[in-house]
């Protein structure tokens, strides 16, 4: 009865789950769904240096965001660690292929265990992939003004032609780091 | 704050964050995958939550939906002429989308999940966002 909480789910049903978002947080209140925002909001709760662009009643935007966001930290609890899958990720053959080729050893959980440790922030190949990843996210979000959720699922919902360049941009950057630059990170 | 007028935000984010945890669209193999092109998971996820989203704002639009304050609903448009901000940004974020394997909710949500090594990635997001704000004006938009 409970399986399908162990379960990972297709695409098929957490596709319209993801979608429903969007309407359920402009019905709630007039929201527009969209996670990196709270970035900033957090920027400007302690806005040190007194940048301009972290100079507004960050407060209102940020109260129902930050909770979202909250909620997003416990659903993670529940669905990656209360009702974890035991299993490996059913990925493609090939990407394990070419991965391995890459010297990735690890693939038991949702992410690699040779980058995602403590210990690989003493490697360079670590400090890249979370330091220089998560600024470029955190940086790219920002330029582009949203990142998967604000562009990618609400914008496109929307019909914006902005968030369709923004979502051109999010796949030249992926398939140049993807293709051209991890193979030398990983060497 | 009234703590019940947030609850419905809270649901909603748990919601979340627990479908991107049960549909592994917070594994970096998922990313990897995606920019492969070696499995159609993360295309029908994004492409059938855009569909769903694109449904039903037409519907809010169309039959002039309130929210449950009985506000109308608007959606600020975004200004499609700043084609460099959206490519150049675009891709810097691409770029880290593929670097890190995770873009924002999936890693707060990965962070819940007790990958505590996640918070570096986050302050580092943190600090990108920092110095978009600080560079904002010598940038091209």
């Amino acid at each position: 009865m409970t399986d399908f909480l162990f379960q990972p789910w297709p695409w098929y049903v957490a596709g319209p789950i993801i979608g429903l978002t969007v309407p359920l947080l402009l019905i709630a209140g007039g929201k527009m769904f969209g996670v990196s925002a709270n970035l900033r909001h957090i920027c400007a709760s302690c806005n040190i240096g007194n940048v301009d662009f972290f100079n507004y009643d960050w407060k209102p935007a940020a109260k129902w965001n930050f909770t979202f966001l909250g909620g997003s930290v416990i659903g993670g609890f529940l669905g990656g660690y209360v009702f974890a899958n035991p299993e490996p990720i059913a990925l493609a053959a090939s990407t394990v292929s070419d991965l391995q080729a890459l010297g990735i050893q690890d693939f038991s959980g949702f992410v690699p265990d040779d980058l995602f440790a403590w210990s690989s922030l003493g490697s360079v190949t670590g400090l890249l992939v979370l330091v220089l990843g998560g600024f470029l996210v955190g940086f790219g979000a920002r330029y582009a003004g949203g990142c998967t959720s604000g562009h990618a699922i609400s914008g496109l919902s929307d019909l914006q032609l902005a968030s369709l360049i923004a979502v051109i941009g999010f796949f030249i950057g992926g398939l140049l780091m993807t293709y051209v630059l991890y193979p030398i990170i990983l060497s | 704050m009234k703590f019940t007028e947030y609850l419905k935000y809270l649901i909603i984010g748990i919601v979340f964050g627990f479908v991107l945890m049960k549909s592994e669209v917070v594994s970096w193999f998922r990313i990897q995958e995606m920019f492969r092109f070696d499995s159609f998971h993360m295309y029908g996820i994004i492409g059938v939550a855009v569909v769903v989203g694109i449904i039903s704002v037409q519907i809010i639009k169309r039959l002039n939906v309130k929210d449950v304050y009985g506000n109308a609903i608007t959606i600020s448009p975004k200004d499609p002429s700043q084609v460099k901000r959206y490519l150049i940004g675009g891709t810097a974020f691409g770029l880290g989308w593929a670097l890190l394997g995770a873009c924002p909710g999936p890693m707060f949500a990965l962070l819940g999940s007790g990958l505590t090594i996640m918070l570096v990635p986050i302050l580092a997001a943190l600090a990108g966002t920092y110095t978009y704000g600080l560079l904002r004006d010598k940038l091209p938009h």
